[in-house]
């Protein structure tokens, strides 16, 4: 009915070419800054990445909540989800005298840590909540080895831009930005509360990630890489959890 | 220049543009967090107040509903866990009703759409004026606004703006209390409700109140003809530019139907 004027269409061809030009600007720069997380792709791939690059500008350095020692939940609920292997349970027999912590991939000396190695360096602890992706919530105490102090006795790389760790169970493995990795909070826990680590509760080393839901703290963790791309780990998403279906990233 | 506006408002749509646009995504948007925020619930009916909450803990509220997790005493494995892509789907959901919510705010208080259309007239913000539209409803009478005015009574106005200004703000930031890495950077989000399980809560209870405002929304359109009024959301316009009931029998007796 109403024909649309030249006025408009420039308008409007303007308009659409500094939206596609904005994109690739905002894409280029988020690739760069590590804005975008590797499970960006798919239908879920805008909401997952706009979370991601949103809490990144916020809380790059912000430190995780912590509590009074009166908070400590009296009866914290272990989740023991499957049971452990085979390889865990002749560990375990053996008191995990000959567990080993293997630092690799992007770092100037790769290295081993028996547990008696960390428990010799730097101690850290934290009183921090441990929050479910499924709505359940415990608090306690946290003691254990910055994992950015180990990084740095491996000599880690500048290029490096992800931290990927494994569980000793199969299929079970993770990674975190440097932002996390090399946050004070994250914890290479061995102990919690007043002794040792639990098994339930990822006995004998498990890595805390205060900033994220609990299934980012995987349990039983032998093998720490740096790497500047997740491609090549599983199908390239990042962590076990986005081939489960579950976001790579959950500070939500 | 008169021939012009005479021409303006005979055509002037029922809804804007952008109202009808802005409507029609969040509607989408809230059926996607509705349909997630139930399965994600079913992984653990429970409810607790306070900062933490677990299974070995009592909680406030407990649903019995069946359970998607064999780790929850209330219910058993009725559905597969599902909450990977629900809880993907209700993030993103979340993005699309806050970035349209911002869009409507703002182009409506540009252009005059909350004051004039929202926001109750001077004249009607008495206790009088809300005792007359319920006495209204009570006794079902017509519409006592006259023909043409296409205006809200004082109590949609005051739905709408409670939706928009208590509701949907509470929604937000009791989602936001629940993230571990947001609320490292704005410790208040949370410790403001009492904790982050007083958040989950909330985000559960205030989620009932949109469902109640969503459902009680759809029966009064229902009972005021649902198919004008879904065109006039969709087309923006109505049949009639001074719409009255009884001037459209057909369409206005079509949901009296059983």
């Amino acid at each position: 009915m109403t024909p649309i004027s030249r006025r408009k269409l420039i308008t409007s061809g303007l308009a659409a070419t500094a939206g596609v030009s904005g994109l690739a600007v905002a894409s280029h720069l988020s690739r760069r800054f590590g804005l975008i997380p590797p499970d960006c792709a798919g239908p879920y791939g805008l909401g997952t990445t706009l979370t991601y690059a949103a809490q990144r500008l916020i809380t790059a350095h912000s430190p995780a909540r912590q509590f009074p020692r009166g908070m400590i939940s009296k009866m914290p609920f272990a989740n023991a989800i499957a049971p452990p292997n085979d390889a865990f349970k002749a560990h375990q027999a053996s008191g995990f005298a000959n567990w080993k912590l293997d630092v690799d991939g992007m770092v100037a000396h790769p290295t081993s840590f028996s547990l008696p190695d960390l428990r010799s360096m730097a101690l850290s602890s934290q009183i921090t909540e441990v929050a479910c992706e499924e709505g359940w919530s415990y608090i306690a105490e946290w003691i254990g080895t910055p994992l950015t102090d180990v990084l740095h006795s491996a000599g880690i790389l500048p290029q490096a831009r992800y931290i990927v760790y494994h569980s000793i169970e199969s299929d079970w493995w993770d990674s975190i930005d440097m932002a996390d990795a090399l946050h004070p909070q994250t914890l290479l826990t061995w102990g919690m509360n007043d002794g040792d680590l639990p098994v339930s509760f990822g006995g004998p080393l498990r890595l805390r990630v205060p900033r994220q839901l609990g299934y980012k703290s995987v349990k039983f963790i032998h093998r720490i890489t740096a790497t500047d791309s997740l491609k090549s780990f599983g199908k390239g998403l990042g962590s076990s959890e986005p081939e489960f279906g579950y976001a790579w990233y959950a500070g939500i | 220049m008169p021939r012009t506006s005479v021409l303006r408002e005979s055509e002037d749509p029922r809804h804007s543009a952008l109202v009808r646009l802005t409507h029609w995504i969040t509607t989408a948007a809230f059926f996607a967090l509705l349909l997630t925020g139930i399965e994600i619930v079913i992984s653990h009916p429970r409810f607790y107040w306070g900062e933490t909450g677990n299974v070995n803990m009592a909680p406030l509220v407990n649903l019995h509903i069946p359970s998607s997790r064999g780790t929850v005493p209330t219910g058993y494995r009725v559905l597969p866990d599902q909450n990977g892509w629900s809880r993907y789907l209700h993030f993103e959901a979340a993005w699309v009703l806050v970035l349209t919510g911002l869009l409507y705010l703002g182009a409506s208080l540009w252009n005059g759409h909350l004051r004039n259309h929202l926001l109750p007239p001077r004249g009607q913000r008495t206790w009088q004026a809300y005792r007359d539209v319920i006495a209204m409803y009570l006794h079902r009478r017509p519409s006592s606004e006259e023909p043409g005015a296409n205006a809200y009574n004082v109590i949609q106005r005051t739905a709408y703006l409670t939706v928009i200004f208590v509701l949907f703000p509470l929604i937000i930031w009791t989602g936001l209390a629940q993230s571990p890495s947001l609320v490292s950077a704005y410790p208040f989000l949370a410790s403001a409700l009492g904790g982050r399980q007083s958040a989950r809560t909330l985000h559960f209870l205030v989620s009932g109140a949109i469902l109640l405002f969503v459902l009680t929304h759809i029966a009064m359109v229902i009972h005021a003809g649902f198919r004008s009024h879904v065109r006039a959301m969709i087309t923006g316009r109505t049949d009639n530019p001074a719409p009255t009931q009884a001037a459209h029998p057909t369409v206005a007796s079509l949901p009296e139907q059983p």
